[in-house]
């Protein structure tokens, strides 16, 4: 039942100067998720991690190295001029992701899913998965399994729900006692366990929320380039491939220069004339 | 009937029609779409009522409060507790994954006996009364202090009751396994008062000058540091960071101080001395009370700048300048402790507190507490039988664990061993010599919970139940600067025929009869916690934990230099070769005894692990004809390994770092079998007036395999 209310856009900023790389977000995803292990997961790429963590170096040598843990959940993007056309959600052919208009999350149904992985390859953050195999969990292990994700089977593809079923149960208890959901009840399972607390979420659309206040999300499409919707206001705050007109609710912070031009490819010359270019709005008052 | 043309196409349309209108076909369809989306196999977790339940963690000594989560009273989720005064809702990957050690396949699910080279199962009678009946014999042969202990440590009711039984038995040969707790209680026994320990309170401190510490790897209570760390830029407070590689800790570092591994110590005392010959020591202590003058000679005499940057590495000019940046903050604190702060030698962590002490840091506010024990249990009087009082009068046979060890190879000593909270056979240097040395021991009784390497080599297991399954006190220590009880509370009821080793302590007490009974009068483990924490229960119980103490202690603790004027020699990375080999902390890997979950050991990078392979961090160009990915044989005086290459620009040339936690060998495939276990290629180098193993680092050369 929606209503006609203004919409969630829930999102999140990561403020990579404070990750510490310890990992606990991905366990932490893991265990909400029922996500499997196997035996030897050191192949990354078919180690299901619906958040991983990348390791992002500056490329100096000692001492002057530096580096950077970047968090990477899936990115919920709202797709070109955040209409909701997702890469993934426009390729897929079974309609099991979908654009929630109410929430701005990306859905992933597992029994919808046939695992042509269209999806896999339309992704530009590899931040979806697929099952080569059939999950196993060590003889009573199962025990531990949560029932507010259903584990999913060989053939299908999985990725980060920003843990809807959270929302669910939060919306569901604001509906009964008539109210709207408050900031604190629908928090994402990595975002409470980070012991650094460089996890914000809320909901964008919400000038109360933290997220938007340190995100600052510009309303306007980028005069630049009028397929990116919400870019960030706040200098120090950048989205993944920003420019490819993605627009993911997933956005990243860090005063050091060297992290920011990390999320972006950029040819000879283009940073510097990007890297001054943000809250371009700010013509628009 | 003969079938024309006209039948022909009649029949063919009838059939086709009757197929067409049957509703086999939908049904056929039907059938099969909902047989490809059945999976039977999956499991289908059953749903019910949410609720929350608190307790503590015990993993490791960092003593975080934890909201478990469970569907019909069924443990589905583990987070950090909002608002506990430890790690206020923040939670580590190892704390998450507690539910997969409470199904670990190497649990132990029953009693066992050996029998030649396997295990029975035996009951819990049956166990109590076999070990009962070997200590008995002990004792009747007027030998008790050839039981031996070895222990993970920790200062709460199961650490005392052990002490108590092995009191009332009268053994005094009781030994911890090295810890960052047992060197920071015995860096405040050689400088300041014994029983005390060291915290370190860096929520307060504006310059944190950490001496390898890895602060947000693992250091200490590993949550409460990486949170001391986050507020830093809003305290506006300076972390520096001496170091021999880019540790996540001097990444996250306003400064990195590059030193040569292992001479942390010399650079402590290089400050020491420039803070001196500045007169810049603090008026307002009483430092130095015992020993001063001496020590204030030998620095002036054998640590100058200009000698301490031959050892160590950094430049005179840096030198005076750090110590004038440390002594001129406003609430600066030096942290001792390599890594996990586990290993290192007594003189590198008490040239680091004389820096604390001389800079008049200590009690103060975002300094050093030099602090009593938490004091919240009154056990009654143990009883002492003449035999016990026999025991109790002998000497120890050894000042650790690693002499313990050493000493048993030799010649022997002990008749029986307990092993609890502790895996020696892996977590020691050179874990060859220590199952060879324990093989030494008659009778070994374990009290594991998991089959790990040296539970493997028990003779009898008293399986322990895990921390969700049991009630347990559980004391902050860790370097923390304050002293908080929690309550760990059982989650659910045992999942094996397990039992708290409180409770297996007693039984075991009471089958021996005599005095030993009336130490151990409690009906169980758990009457016996509500009668020694009285002063605390309701509080404890009711609200899940109680502070004890988070001010800074009053007045200001004598210092006794006696230790380092001592000049306790550094310890040399023995054999040859033209690297240096170091273990590396790693936060997504456990170390020690403790071992890392499945879902832990998945977070783990391929720049980590490889396969089977441990992947060793080396300098480019320090590399020789390897290359990055390279298979090769790291070869050091104690052994020979095969690794994986994996080039790092932050490490110091000539350094080879190998990660901590891998390479176990016991049936847990998700854990065990993969890579090497670093301790295997170091030996011990034992300190002495400590008895520590001082070893960091060792000797390695390295060939293309």
């Amino acid at each position: 039942m929606i209503e006609n209310k203004k919409a969630h856009k829930f999102g999140m900023v990561i403020d990579l100067d404070k990750c510490t790389g310890c990992g606990a977000c991905m366990v932490s995803c893991m265990s909400e998720n029922n996500v499997p292990f196997k035996e030897d997961e050191s192949n990354k790429k078919d180690s299901i991690t619906w958040m991983r963590v990348y390791k992002l170096t500056n490329g100096k040598s000692f001492p002057e190295t530096e580096i950077a843990y970047l968090p990477r959940p899936c990115q919920h993007c709202g797709g070109i001029g955040d209409h909701g056309h997702s890469p993934c959600v426009s390729v897929c052919p079974a309609t099991a992701t979908d654009y929630g208009y109410d929430t701005g999350i990306v859905s992933q149904i597992y029994t919808r899913c046939f695992g042509c992985r269209y999806c896999m390859g339309a992704c530009p953050y590899h931040a979806r998965y697929f099952n080569w195999w059939d999950p196993k969990w060590p003889e009573g292990m199962e025990n531990y399994l949560s029932p507010n994700v259903s584990p999913r089977m060989r053939g299908v593809v999985e990725k980060c729900s920003f843990c809807y079923h959270r929302y669910q149960l939060a919306r569901e208890r604001a509906m009964v006692e008539g109210r709207e959901i408050e900031e604190m009840e629908y928090q994402t399972a990595c975002t409470t366990a980070c012991p650094a607390g460089a996890i914000v979420f809320g909901d964008l659309n919400n000038p109360a929320h933290k997220v938007h206040q340190i995100v600052k999300p510009d309303p306007h499409p980028d005069p630049m380039n009028h397929k990116v919707v919400g870019k960030s206001r706040n200098p120090n705050v950048f989205r993944l491939l920003e420019r490819l007109g993605t627009n993911p609710k997933v956005y990243y912070m860090s005063e050091r220069e060297w992290v920011r031009k990390a999320g972006d490819n950029y040819l000879k010359g283009e940073w510097e004339n990007v890297k001054t270019h943000h809250g371009a709005s700010s013509s628009h008052g | 009937m003969k079938i024309d043309r006209r039948s022909f196409l009649g029949l063919g349309l009838g059939a086709a029609a009757g197929i067409a209108l049957s509703p086999v076909g939908v049904k056929l369809t039907d059938d099969s779409s909902i047989w490809t989306q059945n999976w039977p196999w999956t499991p289908v977790p059953e749903d019910g009522k949410i609720t929350y339940d608190r307790s503590v963690c015990s993993l490791c000594p960092g003593a975080c409060g934890i909201s478990v989560r469970k569907i019909n009273g069924r443990p589905v989720k583990i987070e950090g507790l909002v608002d506990h005064p430890i790690n206020n809702g923040g939670v580590c990957p190892h704390g998450i994954s507690g539910l997969q050690y409470l199904y670990d396949p190497a649990r132990i699910k029953t009693p066992l006996k050996r029998n030649g080279n396997k295990f029975e199962k035996i009951s819990w009678d049956e166990a109590i009364s076999l070990v009962a009946q070997k200590l008995g014999e002990i004792r009747k042969n007027g030998a008790p202090e050839s039981l031996g202990l070895i222990t993970g440590g920790g200062s709460g009711s199961m650490a005392h009751l052990f002490d108590r039984f092995m009191g009332a038995f009268g053994s005094p040969n009781t030994y911890t396994m090295p810890s960052l707790e047992s060197n920071l209680a015995l860096t405040a026994a050689a400088l300041h008062s014994a029983d005390q320990s060291l915290g370190f309170d860096l929520d307060h401190s504006d310059f944190i000058l950490s001496f390898g510490a890895g602060i947000i790897e693992g250091w200490g209570s590993p949550v409460a540091c990486i949170q001391a760390n986050a507020s830093r830029r809003e305290r506006k407070a300076k972390l520096v960071q001496v170091d021999y590689r880019l540790s996540n800790t001097a990444n996250a570092a306003d400064k990195i101080i590059a030193v040569n591994p292992g001479t942390e110590a010399d650079l402590a005392l290089g400050l020491c001395a420039v803070l001196l010959a500045k007169k810049q020591i603090s008026t307002n202590t009483r430092y130095g009370d015992v020993n001063k003058f001496p020590f204030a000679a030998m620095l002036g005499k054998e640590y100058t700048p200009e000698k301490v940057a031959a050892i160590t590495g950094v430049k005179a000019a840096d030198i005076e300048a750090l110590a004038m940046a440390f002594i001129e903050a406003k609430a600066p604190v030096a942290v001792p402790g390599k890594g996990r702060g586990d290993t290192g030698s007594l003189r590198e962590f008490t040239a680091v507190q004389a820096l604390n002490a001389l800079a008049g840091r200590l009690n103060k506010k975002g300094g050093v507490f030099v602090m009593w024990p938490a004091g919240y249990l009154s056990f009654p009087e143990n009883v002492m039988d003449a035999v016990a009082e026999q025991g109790a009068g002998k000497a120890k046979l050894a000042g650790s664990v690693n002499e313990l060890a050493d000493k048993l190879e030799k010649d022997g000593g002990l008749s029986a061993l307990f092993i609890y909270n502790a895996n020696p056979c892996y977590a020691l240097n050179a874990p060859e010599k220590i199952k060879a040395a324990m093989d030494k021991v008659g009778f070994k009784v374990s009290f594991s919970s998991f089959m790990d390497e040296t539970a493997l080599r028990s003779d009898v297991i008293l399986p322990a139940s895990i921390f969700l399954e049991r009630l347990e006190d559980v004391v902050s220590g860790a370097g923390l600067a304050k002293t908080v009880v929690g309550l760990c509370r059982p989650m659910v009821k045992p999942v094996f025929d397990t039992k708290h080793p409180g409770d297996a302590l007693i039984l075991l007490a009471q089958a021996m009869g005599a005095g030993m009974a009336q130490s151990f009068a409690w009906e169980s483990y758990a009457a016996c916690l509500e009668d020694v924490t009285e002063k605390i229960w309701d509080n404890l119980s009711g609200d899940g934990y109680v502070v004890i103490d988070d001010k800074p202690p009053v007045g200001t603790p004598a210092t006794d230099f006696t230790f380092l004027v001592s000049a306790p020699k550094a310890a040399l990375s023995n054999g040859e070769g033209e690297y240096t080999l170091v273990p590396v902390d790693k936060m997504r890997l456990a170390s020690g005894s403790m071992t890392s979950s499945p879902f832990a050991v998945k977070t783990v990078p391929d720049t980590v692990l490889s396969g089977k392979y441990s992947v060793v961090e080396i300098n480019p160009a320090t590399a020789g004809v390897l290359k990055d990915g390279d298979i090769a044989f790291l070869k050091t005086a104690m052994g020979t390994a095969k690794v994986k290459i994996g080039f790092n620009e932050g490490i110091l040339p000539g350094v080879i770092g190998m990660p901590r936690g891998l390479g176990h060998a016991f049936n847990n495939p998700y854990v065990a079998g993969k890579g090497v276990n670093v301790n295997d290629l170091i030996g011990p180098v034992i300190e002495p007036g400590s008895g520590l193993d001082a070893a960091f680092g060792i000797k390695a050369s390295l060939s293309k395999a």
